[in-house]
């Protein structure tokens, strides 16, 4: 079948696998923007910058530390969303009674000036950061080669994504977020503490953000523009998904990194747009996105 | 104003007291030194036409009102000056007009929204008894309930928590009359239990059977305040607050 094709499966697995890498990134970073979206109402422009500083967090652990993968896959996302929370209670949360289209002017802002001040100290070479022990090498299937640190990655993104939707739709927590969602003013006039559910929100989409950060370290060279050319295929998935939706996210980011790197096999001229295609296509027939509540 | 309470309700405290209260939407002053007080274990309604101030005095007192000046006595406390979160771990729950049942919540997480603020709440055992149609519903979406339902979970959801006053907004509004008995008799119900209960009705005949003050509104104040048992030699005075 794959000589009628005239690919090799080495090629078609391959670039599936690359799809479903790169759906993992879109997926991680898409939902910590659908997270911050229900709740803020804002779309955080400076979350590529935070995934960015998750991957440079990861590397300064490891040189100035000497503190490695694991610890850093831990530490390195923490850093980044305390960061994130104090940006929320100084700035953010001064602009929540504007008009949001302030509350993103202000992520825009805040995302360039961290851009900035990364690629003063850092410049746009790009820093390396070793595959974590264990992790290393892969193996060969027969019909494809596959690298251990790519399915450790896609692994864990499907069970931070997972988690993350279990968290918010059957936890107590969760309905706290939802109802928070529709109705602040009620939830407020409930007795519970909005804001800080607020803040917490926005930490941990940041959270989110940064972890891909981290799990990008190894893969991709760390530099301070690496989150801004993956941020505008994110947003088009955002569009395409629903605006807040968390499970369209999740569904959404996987799908379109699968798609992407389907075209690379078949038509690989238009790998690098297809997704805007799609995005196109879904905002004529379903303006509110594919799992977004329309009005 | 005050004596008519203390003969039903002897030397009990002034749970709520209302004082010059004055509201704003914008620019817009739609509560111009609302005044009225209620005290620990009666029924009040606040009557009045369309636009009176009925619901904006709710909010100012729950604290959601965006605009508010003037005094509101809590338990003893001001708290015109407090956020709604504030005012309602000092003991109020607030069921608003358009009831605010969360479409994304299922009923159990409904009723289990708001938080214990107090100790002395309803067992989901008492509150099952009180409303039995809640049962069975539980795993439903909150809006796919009937509009009778989402208004007893409503009031439900605000029994577990240990509140002691209770701002219920129009509770009746558009619902069947079997419903609207149901209700009545559940107000009852809390009231015999202790709540103290602030009630917005149109429908007066209705209410005073179980309330004992009726306060009537009328362009963002209180105009007159009637007793239950003096609602029938009110009827011209109502009736003239009341029309549109
Ligand atoms: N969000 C708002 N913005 C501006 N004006 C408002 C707002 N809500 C109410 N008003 C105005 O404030 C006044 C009082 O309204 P309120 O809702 O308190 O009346 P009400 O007595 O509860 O009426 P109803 O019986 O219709 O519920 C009205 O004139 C109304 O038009
Ligand atoms: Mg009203």
């Amino acid at each position: 079948m794959f000589e009628l094709l005239g690919i090799s499966p080495y090629g078609l697995f391959g670039q599936l696998l690359i799809g479903l890498i790169n759906g993992s990134f879109y997926a991680l970073l898409s939902l910590g923007l659908a997270v911050i979206f229900g709740l803020l109402n804002i779309i955080n422009f400076t979350h590529g910058a935070q995934y960015m500083m998750g991957a440079f967090a990861a590397w300064m652990l490891l040189n100035y530390l000497g503190i490695g993968y694991w610890w850093a896959l831990l530490i390195a996302p923490l850093v980044v969303a305390v960061i994130g929370v104090i940006i929320e209670r100084l700035l953010l949360a001064r602009l929540y009674h504007l008009d949001h289209l302030y509350g993103l002017l202000l992520t825009f802002g805040v995302g360039l000036v961290i851009t900035g001040l990364f690629r003063n100290y850092y410049g746009s070479a790009g820093l390396p950061y070793p595959t974590p022990g264990g992790l290393t090498g892969g193996s060969d299937l027969g019909f494809m080669f596959v690298p251990t640190y790519r399915v450790w990655v896609i692994g864990l993104s499907l069970v931070v994504c997972f988690g993350t939707w279990a968290l918010v739709e059957k936890t107590k927590l969760g309905a706290y977020l939802r109802a928070t969602t529709e109705n602040p003013v009620l939830v407020g006039a409930f007795g519970i503490n909005v804001p800080r559910l607020i803040t917490l929100t926005y930490g941990f989409g940041v959270w989110l953000a940064a972890l891909a950060g981290v799990l990008a370290a190894p893969m991709y060279s760390i530099n301070p523009n690496m989150g801004i050319d993956l941020m505008i295929v994110v947003f088009a998935v955002v569009v395409i998904g629903g605006m807040g939706s968390i499970l369209g996210s999740i569904v959404t980011g996987f799908g379109l990194g699968l798609i992407e790197g389907l075209t690379k096999v078949f038509y690989p001229e238009a790998s690098s747009t297809v997704i805007f295609v799609v995005m196109a296509i879904v905002l004529l027939v379903r303006p509110a996105g594919l799992f977004g509540r329309s009005g | 104003m005050s004596s008519a309470a203390a003969s039903r309700h002897p030397g009990s405290e002034v749970l709520l007291a209302v004082k010059d209260l004055h509201a704003w939407y914008g620019e817009s002053h739609v509560l111009h030194g609302v005044e009225f007080e209620v005290r620990a274990g009666e029924v009040v309604t606040l009557l009045g036409r369309n636009g009176a101030g009925k619901t904006t005095t709710l909010k100012s007192i729950i604290g959601i009102a965006p605009q508010r000046r003037g005094s509101i006595r809590l338990m003893g406390r001001e708290s015109v000056g407090l956020s709604s979160r504030q005012v309602a771990r000092l003991g109020v729950g607030y069921v608003p007009e358009e009831r605010g049942i969360f479409a994304s919540l299922s009923v159990k997480e409904n009723l289990e929204l708001p938080p214990i603020v107090q100790t002395g709440g309803l067992t989901s055992g008492q509150i099952f008894e009180l409303f039995p149609n809640l049962r069975s519903r539980l795993t439903s979406q909150g809006t796919k309930l009937s509009g009778g339902e989402q208004q007893m979970l409503a009031i439900a959801r605000i029994l577990r928590t240990g509140a002691r006053l209770l701002l219920l907004d129009e509770p009746t509004e558009g619902l069947a009359p079997v419903i609207v008995e149901q209700i009545g008799r559940m107000v009852a119900q809390l009231k015999q239990a202790g709540f103290t209960i602030v009630l917005v009705e149109q429908n007066f005949r209705f209410a005073r059977t179980f309330a004992d003050r009726h306060y009537v509104m009328d362009q963002g104040r209180v105009v007159e305040m009637i007793p239950s048992s003096e609602i029938d030699t009110s009827m011209d005075k109502l009736h003239s607050y009341l029309s549109a």
